[in-house]
């Protein structure tokens, strides 16, 4: 995963600087609607859900598959083309999350403390695996849907260019933000999420189905992460089996420094992992720029394990 | 609350078999597989040529697995209801097995190692056998010092590559630059990867499991990241070569040695074949290993290896009664970490040749996954694990496809139906009163 970067910016400095605070805010667009997922799991069953970045990488290849079959049946008018794409990974991705929940994590409720974890791994292994094996070990290429942009400013001979499809990307992250907070806020659902992230065993005996709303949150979870899968297949125009496990591990790392089981966290926590990142390669070297998000993980684990916008968590014995 | 409604279906009579519900039930798991397997089973993208993507359908394999999934759900179902209520005690057969392994412990380790010494000199024995033995034994040692890590101690360390690279990686290094031998730079191996994993520890073994398991996984990944990216000292991705192989003190395996060295035929007055290196190195990995196994086993009934398995057990408790968990698991982590270097330095010189690519992240999940399904805390689970998992690729290329699929559905199976792993059992380390009798 590269940053197309220009070569270099020193010249014109505001300028370098405010591209790479686009391209980051972009790419933590990506990672907080990842982080989502991860947050949610665990404020709810208190778990990290190891195979979701899995969940995001068969995101992305529904997504190229569904542009592949309407490619064939001819539907050419982007928009349209764009809305039925993103509805059909955002179903059949969920429907992966919601499987992965009911057959790997549910009977081992109540199991030791690790049992979840592993599993978890070995539903990650199980996945990649899965989409190598019926889907080949070569990366994908999608070539670009959305073209073109616009000249934000331009100095020092350095122009600052917004693409259409960082717009896009940003504009679409903050609709479904705006969506998925007023779920949690103002519906049913969203009221019973609330009460089994607080206490799930009196959330039980009130009267709430904590089974069906530990697979709704599996599910929503993972039809963010699908929506991720997507953008970052418009993004990049490449997908490989692979592209789970990084981002998995930096969308988790967004999700603790947020503060793990906050929602607007999450998002801030991927924003500022996007940045991050982007600045760390725009201004110090890209070999490194994966260890600068786990140096991230590292320092804020040891630290401020509780993240910008978390609460401290009681042990209780 | 699940006890009682345990209790209630244990003393009704056996249920009777409702058909009409069962059916629906596995029709609604073979749509589901149908919904699952659609787009990624049933619709095959391949490259065109010209950086173009074609689709293909396979729908017929769609059908397979909605069939396989109607079936599979069909016979869970209708399997006996006593197994899916004592949960995680499941598979009767398994059980029996490890109650008996258990009895006769001390006779299946003494057949196991006097088998494995023999294994050279065997009839059917060969290179490749012995080969793929010294395979199995390198594993078994990784299984065995992670054990000490994830079994006894309760720390999930999903890094634990990075320290069989630290070590592979010490060899190498002394071997080009300094002119070591494998048998000065060993210690050193595991030296430096104890130090790395007391250097990692030291901040993060504070943190809760979970986290520990991200922050090792990081961990696993700046170290191949730094192997592979600083290249004027490791190599970067062509890694290191020429590291030499060992020597029977001080004579080496070679058909002709330089002037004034004696090699290891010419001392013994053999005939020169290159089998004598590969029976040598099998032997010396076979050593380390059981040195490996003693002293955990002997660590176990020290006060620090009572400490790591009442950390596992309550860690709250643990702090109550006065023991400081941080230095209690660092302990555990810096020997897990220093088994890991001295496997590592061992690779180095069976291989002769290291890179970055040999320490991938599927590598730490191998070795995990070896030590989840033997059984964590099971020596001899680790075992039987290892040589399954690395002779399975062995029985055909279908195998060798699936062996990372095969590993990964395994690990959620062994978590769901047995969580002690295979043939495990968790023997109390002090027991108070007369032994009790066998249950079942």
């Amino acid at each position: 995963m590269r940053i197309t970067l220009p070569a270099s910016g020193t010249r014109a400095g505001m300028a370098y600087f405010l591209q790479q605070l686009i391209n980051g805010l972009t790419l933590g667009s990506i990672y907080g609607l990842i982080a989502i997922g991860y947050t949610m799991v665990y404020g709810i069953i208190g778990m990290i859900n190891f195979a979701h970045g899995e969940i995001y990488m068969i995101g992305a290849f529904i997504s190229i598959i569904a542009f592949l079959v309407l490619g064939l049946a001819g539907v050419t008018y982007v928009p349209l083309a764009l809305a039925v794409v993103l509805l059909t990974t955002m179903l059949f991705t969920s429907i992966y999350g919601w499987a992965v929940e009911r057959i790997a994590y549910r009977p081992l409720r109540g199991s030791f403390r690790l049992a979840p974890l592993i599993s978890a791994i070995g539903m990650s292994i199980f996945l990649q695996n899965y989409v190598q094996i019926f889907q080949g070990a070569r990366v994908k290429p999608m070539p670009p849907v959305i073209e073109g942009g616009f000249t934000v400013f331009e100095s020092g001979g350095f122009a600052v260019r917004l693409s259409y499809l960082q717009l896009f990307i940003m504009l679409l992250t903050l609709a479904l933000m705006v969506g998925f907070t007023s779920v949690i806020a103002m519906t049913p659902l969203g009221r019973a999420q609330r009460a089994c992230e607080q206490d799930m065993r009196m959330a039980s005996l009130l009267g709430v189905d904590v089974n069906r709303v530990i697979s709704m949150t599996f599910v929503m979870g993972a039809a963010l992460a699908a929506v991720a899968g997507l953008m970052v297949t418009l993004y990049y125009g490449v997908v490989d089996f692979f592209i789970g496990f990084l981002a998995g591990v930096k969308a988790f790392t967004a999700a603790v420094l947020g503060g793990i089981g906050s929602l607007p966290g999450a998002m801030l926590g991927g924003i500022l992992i996007g940045l991050i990142e982007a600045f760390w390669s725009g201004y110090f070297s890209v070999e490194y720029k994966d260890v600068s998000v786990f140096v991230v993980l590292v320092l804020v684990l040891v630290f401020c394990p509780t993240g910008l916008l978390g609460r401290p968590e009681v042990e209780k014995v | 609350m699940t006890a009682a409604s345990g209790l209630a279906v244990d003393t009704a009579a056996p249920p009777s078999i409702i058909w009409p519900a069962l059916l629906k039930d596995a029709l609604l798991a073979a749509f589901v597989a149908v919904l699952l397997a659609v787009p990624l089973v049933g619709l095959q993208t391949y490259d065109v040529g010209g950086g173009a993507l074609g689709i293909r359908t396979h729908f017929d394999w769609v059908g397979f697995a909605a069939i396989g999934v109607f079936a599979g759900r069909l016979a869970l179902r209708l399997l006996p209801r006593t197994r899916r209520q004592h949960e995680g005690r499941g598979g009767r057969a398994f059980s029996r097995v490890s109650a008996w392994s258990n009895r006769r412990a001390r006779a299946i380790t003494l057949t196991g190692i006097a088998f494995a010494v023999a294994l050279p000199f065997l009839p059917f024995s060969s290179r490749y056998l012995v080969d793929l033995g010294t395979t199995v034994l390198i594993y078994v040692m990784l299984g065995w010092g992670l054990n000490v890590v994830v079994g006894l101690a309760g720390l999930l360390d999903l890094g634990y590559v990075a320290f069989y690279a630290v070590g592979a990686y010490t060899f190498g290094l002394l071997a080009s630059d300094l002119g070591f031998t494998f048998w000065e730079a060993l210690p050193f191996s595991g030296l430096v990867a104890a130090s790395f994993g007391v250097i990692l520890g030291f901040p993060v073994l504070r943190l809760r499991g979970d986290y520990l398991a991200i922050v090792t996984l990081g961990f696993g990944e700046i170290i191949r990241i730094v192997l592979l990216n600083w290249a004027p000292v490791t190599g970067g991705p062509n890694g290191i070569g020429g590291i030499p192989r060992p020597s029977f003190f001080g004579l080496p395996f070679a058909r002709s040695a330089p002037e004034g060295v004696t090699t290891f035929h010419q001392f013994f007055g053999v005939e020169f074949s290159p089998d004598q290196r590969v029976i040598f190195l099998y032997f010396v990995i076979l050593a380390m290993a059981l040195v490996t196994n003693l002293f955990t086993l002997r660590i176990r009934r020290l006060p620090v290896g009572r400490a790591w398995e009442a950390l596992r057990e309550d860690e709250i408790a643990c702090r109550a009664l006065g023991i400081n968990p941080t230095t209690v698991k660092l302990s555990a982590f810096a020997i897990g970490a220093m088994f890991g270097g001295f496997a590592g330095c061992f690779f180095a010189t069976r291989q002769g040749f290291i890179s970055p690519e040999s320490f991938t992240f599927i590598e730490s999940a191998t070795i995990l996954a070896i030590v989840v399904l033997g059984g964590m805390g099971s020596q001899m689970g680790v075992v039987l694990a290892a040589i399954l998992l690395v002779t399975l690729p062995e029985f055909g290329r279908a195998f060798a496809e699936f062996r990372m699929l095969i590993f990964g559905a395994a690990m959620i199976g062994v978590m769901v139906w047995r969580p002690q792993g295979l043939i495990a059992h968790r023997e109390p380390t002090l027991r108070l009163g007369p032994q009790p009798a066998p249950t079942q």
